[in-house]
């Protein structure tokens, strides 16, 4: 049995084929070499994330999150819940924190889980796999792997919103946490001071029905990188991931910008650091292509 | 059934009626108007009237214009605003709670695509307990008509190759897809929470 074991909650966007699995791929990675053993929640479902609102009123989207937890209960009572995804954290973490809270929508969401033939109890601890590397693992830890350190290369450690507030990482501040530039110096590259940029939302969900709107804030975001000397981007959200990455060719169009630049997870930067190949980091999951990292992966 | 003249009533109390119906509504009271929401929201240039001039709104009871505005549909969801808030409202969650509201009662402007894709989410991840994300990508591309949605998908052509190619995208997807074991009782409880839900609400109505 592996040294650290979680109750695992992968969330939608990490499924095969969907568009955060290779940040599933990577974490898998990080994980052997960390000796985590994620054992995934049984029969998990949607969380709603941050958009479900509109169809789903408090209680229905209160129950979604109360069921993953009771499942998770059920299957691995001692566990911690761990998510990767920001919004399965947040979600399942707010849900998690106003039942035990509010004895009326505790007793009314159990009236409802009743129906699947579950209780949710609420006695575990919701957590995010970045505090799982910085509280249980720590900086010295997450050292030890390093086969490749990532020397020469300039990353902007973009934490984004949801990974950050409203509860962010124990003793970090709102405003300008560090702990991402930690973990990039500590995996031996360089991560870009005073980025602006670092918690300022990429638009979200509202990417897509707001397109405009978002990529005003996404240029912002990337050109903010490029200014601090950045070569690429690291994030752990999968929202932000994407919407950095992929639609630049779309505001180069649009700004008459010429942004290039990689966006990729921690897990990616890890793996690689770690000495694992280009599939075992998922370097093949980038829409812009993490060359440097590929080099140092290939060596 | 209730007595129209009280419901008349009670609708003129329109803080009253959001504190009763609207999620986390009974902090709306709180806001002391210093702005800080407004001036931290990354959308907030958009905003018809940004969260402390919805709070005030709904203080003065104007239900209509609260309701039936674009405003908290412009939410992104980012906590910057509960974050900062000096006297720590939940105001994330009111905009979705607003927004949740005037849905529910049919006051929402027509054609908000935040609206729209909101709803489509809901319906697609409570179908089969997770979300499809070509289906939802797809009815996202077709919900403003056939035509929109030929142009949308050209736009997105080539964002949409790059997520295929790196397997980040699948059209078997198409067919079924990923699903919960149980989707029969998860719906069941879906179904039971919004039973629930509705009874409350109904109570306050009238």
């Amino acid at each position: 049995m592996a040294k650290h074991n979680y109750s695992f909650y992968p969330g939608c966007s990490s499924q095969k084929g969907a568009s955060s699995s290779n940040q599933l791929r990577s974490t898998q990675t990080i994980c052997e070499e960390l000796d985590i053993q994620l054992n995934e929640i049984p029969d998990w479902n949607c969380c709603s994330a941050s958009i479900g609102y509109a169809g789903g009123g408090q209680l229905p989207r209160l129950a979604l999150s109360a069921r993953n937890i009771a499942l998770s209960e059920q299957a691995h009572p001692d566990q911690d819940i761990v998510a990767t995804c920001a919004a399965c954290w947040l979600a399942t973490r707010e849900a998690n924190d106003r039942l035990n809270e509010n004895s009326t929508l505790m007793a009314e969401t159990n009236k409802a889980l009743k129906e699947g033939s579950l209780t949710f109890k609420g006695n575990k601890k919701i957590r995010h796999m970045v505090e799982v590397l910085i509280e249980d693992i720590g900086y010295e830890g997450i050292k030890k792997p390093i086969k490749k350190p990532l020397e020469g290369i300039k990353i902007a450690g973009y934490v984004g919103c949801q990974t950050n507030r409203p509860f962010g990482i124990n003793g970090e501040s709102f405003e300008n946490p560090v702990y991402l530039d930690k973990l990039i110096a500590t995996l031996g590259a360089e991560p870009v001071e005073d980025y602006d940029k670092k918690v300022s939302c990429c638009g979200g969900a509202l990417m897509f029905s707001e397109p405009e709107k978002s990529q005003a804030l996404v240029k912002d975001i990337i050109e903010s990188a490029y200014d601090g000397g950045a070569e690429m981007i690291v994030t752990p959200c999968p929202v932000c991931q994407m919407n950095v990455e992929v639609y630049q060719e779309q505001i180069n169009k649009k700004y008459g910008t010429k942004f290039n630049i990689p966006s990729v997870y921690y897990s990616t930067l890890m793996s690689v650091a770690y000495g694992r190949s280009a599939k075992d980091a998922a370097l093949d999951g980038q829409v812009i292509r993490a060359i440097k990292l590929e080099e140092i992966a290939a060596k | 059934m209730s007595n129209p003249v009280t419901v008349e009533k009670y609708r003129n109390n329109f803080l009253r009626e959001v504190e009763a119906n609207v999620e986390e509504g009974d902090w709306v009271k709180r806001c002391m108007q210093c702005g800080v929401c407004s001036g931290s929201c990354p959308l907030g240039p958009h905003w018809e009237h940004p969260p402390q001039e919805l709070f005030m709104m709904i203080r003065a009871g104007k239900r209509d214009e609260v309701l039936g505005s674009s405003s908290m549909w412009m939410c992104t969801s980012c906590y910057n605003c509960i974050a900062r808030c000096p006297r720590e409202l939940p105001i994330t969650h009111i905009m979705h709670g607003l927004a949740h509201y005037a849905k529910r009662l049919g006051l929402s402007p027509k054609n908000q695509q935040t609206k729209k894709f909101a709803q489509k989410f809901w319906d697609n991840l409570s179908k089969k307990g997770r979300v499809n994300e070509l289906k939802l990508g797809l009815s996202l591309y077709f919900m403003n008509g056939f035509m929109e949605g030929v142009k949308m998908s050209l736009k997105m052509q080539k964002v949409g190759l790059g997520m295929l190619k790196t397997k980040r995208m699948s059209p078997f997807e198409m067919l079924g897809g990923h699903g919960c074991k149980d989707s029969k009782g998860l719906q069941a409880i879906l179904n039971k929470a919004r039973e629930i839900e509705e009874a409350k609400i109904s109570k306050f109505q009238g």
